[in-house]
């Protein structure tokens, strides 16, 4: 019995050795690449980085229309992601218990959430660069879009089906016809968890260089016109980091910097949100 | 037929005698049967129920009784592969029916759950909710009929000072009894509870019972409960019902001192269920 229990004891101890070793090896990779970040590119960050746009080697160039240019980018696929993305998550969870349609829906959502970056990237030039014969910063939010649609899809219904039937039902009996219970309450109870879903989307859109290379192309100078090719900090980041030059290099890392900066502010405000619901 | 033991203690708790004389039934159901998809729930019921008195509706878990109150209200509409059959009348009109509005119905037919259920917002915006639904009111009718439904549910005292507060931070006895002012808020004839104190303490129970007690002044009320001391203290009428027939109906007196059937006394002694 003994022989049993002691063996029994080591089983345990190793298995939550392991399981802490890989806990704090992940732990150590994610430090390192942020520690090699702030070392590299906080250097490089200078306000001038934030004002002045891209230019050649030697002429101390910014990253300032590579950023506009990604915020104009990820805002307006967002604003496209959004609505289809919550509308179509209300649908599955809503309206589509059971249906053919819900589960054909859910089922391309999913493998859409999975695609390779780059195949929506090459799927959107097809639509809209190969018929429109020119790059755009339209191409680029519309990638985006792409991206963001099946994140929010998942995390709406996720969080609806989360709202208890109890509480429709509450809604109903007093009257309220469908679109109402959905839209003022189930829609109010799973807000801070649909949210939460749309800003881990726009974190994951902000970060994507793949669906941009074929659909915004990149622009080393000032542009903010949604017909023309438009910089954008990843795509920034991929051309700078592959030139020989020093400089550019160096404005590399602290685009690198800055994105990881956006991307873990809005993980930030997407935890708080989640925290105070609960 | 003798009085057991049991059937005497229950007699203490009866609350009421003798008032169901001169009341008229405000909602009949007649050969009303109910399926969930093929499960046959409620098998041809025939019940009246007496305008602005309560009903008490029990039988062990699965009998129909929950399920009677969501025909009702043609809660079950909501769901499809449920369905009525035979007529549930309300001055006249068959509620069941296709043709009758189910939303109009409701603003009708209030409901309270067995589970308290505000909803994620002010303590105010629960009871305006529900009335806009309806109404179109001013500000001032609007703070008028949030106030009335508030006192009127015995709650106005402990929520006048916190009602831009979320209803989520009220105890669960609370709760309940703003569910209960949000669904007269609406001004409904007719107020159906689904075990309404099953998930409270002893003292909101005791609150929530006070209460249904002088909302019969104005309501009519069908109650589902499991506890044979709540029915007996809180009801004119009480139908026992088993797999989804009503056994017995009768005064709530007699159903707890003198039933008629061999089933309902070993029910109400707690002999079966």
């Amino acid at each position: 019995m003994s022989g049993r229990t002691s063996a029994r004891k080591a089983t345990n101890l190793v298995v939550a050795a392991l399981a802490t070793g890989a806990a704090l090896l992940s732990l150590a990779v994610l430090a390192s690449i942020l520690w090699t970040l702030i070392a590299r590119g906080a250097p490089a960050l200078r306000l001038s980085t934030l004002t002045t746009s891209m230019a050649p080697t030697g002429e101390h160039g910014g990253l300032a229309n590579a950023i506009v240019g990604s915020l104009i980018q990820v805002g307006i696929g967002m604003l496209i992601a959004t609505p289809i993305g919550v509308l179509a998550g209300t649908y599955l969870s809503e309206y589509a218990k059971g249906s053919k349609l819900g589960d054909v829906t859910r089922f391309v959502s999913d493998i859409l959430l999975s695609a390779p970056s780059i195949l929506i990237g090459l799927f959107v030039y097809v639509l809209l660069v190969a018929t429109t014969k020119t790059y755009s910063g339209f191409a680029g939010a519309v990638a985006l879009a792409v991206i963001a649609i099946p994140i929010i899809i998942r995390t709406t219904e996720d969080m609806l089906s989360l709202v208890p039937v109890a509480l429709r039902e509450a809604a109903a009996a007093l009257g309220a016809p469908k679109w109402k219970v959905v839209t003022q309450i189930a829609w109010r109870a799973a807000g801070s968890g649909m949210l939460t879903g749309i800003l881990l989307a726009l974190a994951r859109a902000a970060g994507e260089t793949a669906p941009l290379l074929f659909t915004s192309l990149g622009n080393l100078n000032w542009s903010t016109s949604l017909g023309k090719p438009m910089a954008s900090l990843p795509v920034a980041i991929y051309q700078f980091a592959s030139s020989p030059y020093e400089d550019l290099v160096q404005l590399a890392w602290a685009g690198a910097l800055l994105i990881t900066l956006g991307v873990l502010a809005i993980n930030i405000i997407a935890q708080l949100t989640v925290g105070r619901r609960s | 037929m003798a009085e057991t033991p049991e059937l005497s203690s229950l007699a203490g708790a009866v609350g009421r005698h003798d008032t169901l004389k001169g009341a008229a039934p405000f909602i009949r159901t007649r050969n009303l049967d109910f399926f969930y998809g093929d499960n046959h729930a409620l098998k041809s019921v025939n019940l009246d129920f007496p305008e602005k008195r309560v009903t008490a509706l029990i039988g062990p878990s699965g009998c129909g009784k929950s399920t009677l109150l969501r025909v009702i209200n043609r809660m079950y509409s909501l769901y499809p592969g449920q369905r009525a059959t035979g007529e549930v009348l309300m001055q006249g009109e068959n509620l069941i029916d296709a043709k009758v509005d189910p939303t109009d119905l409701r603003a009708r037919i209030g409901m309270v759950f067995q589970k308290p259920t505000p909803f994620p917002m002010t303590i105010y915006e629960n009871i305006a909710f529900g009335v806009r639904l309806h109404e179109r009111l001013g500000k001032s009718a609007m703070d008028e009929r949030v106030e009335w439904s508030l006192k009127k549910a015995a709650i106005w005292d402990e929520a006048k000072d916190r009602l831009n507060t979320s209803a989520l931070g009220l105890s669960g006895g609370q709760q309940q009894r703003l569910c209960i002012a949000r669904t007269i808020a609406v001004k409904p004839e007719v107020l159906l509870f689904d075990e309404p104190t099953s998930a409270l303490d002893p003292i909101s129970t005791a609150k929530v019972e006070e209460l249904i007690a002088e909302l019969r002044a104005d309501f009519t009320i069908v109650i589902v409960t499991h506890s044979m001391q709540q029915a007996a203290r809180c009801s004119d009428q009480t139908a026992f019902m088993y797999i989804g027939e009503v056994v017995e109906v009768g005064a709530t007196a007699d159903i707890f001192t003198r039933p008629r059937e061999q089933r309902t006394r070993e029910y109400v002694t707690g002999r079966f269920g």
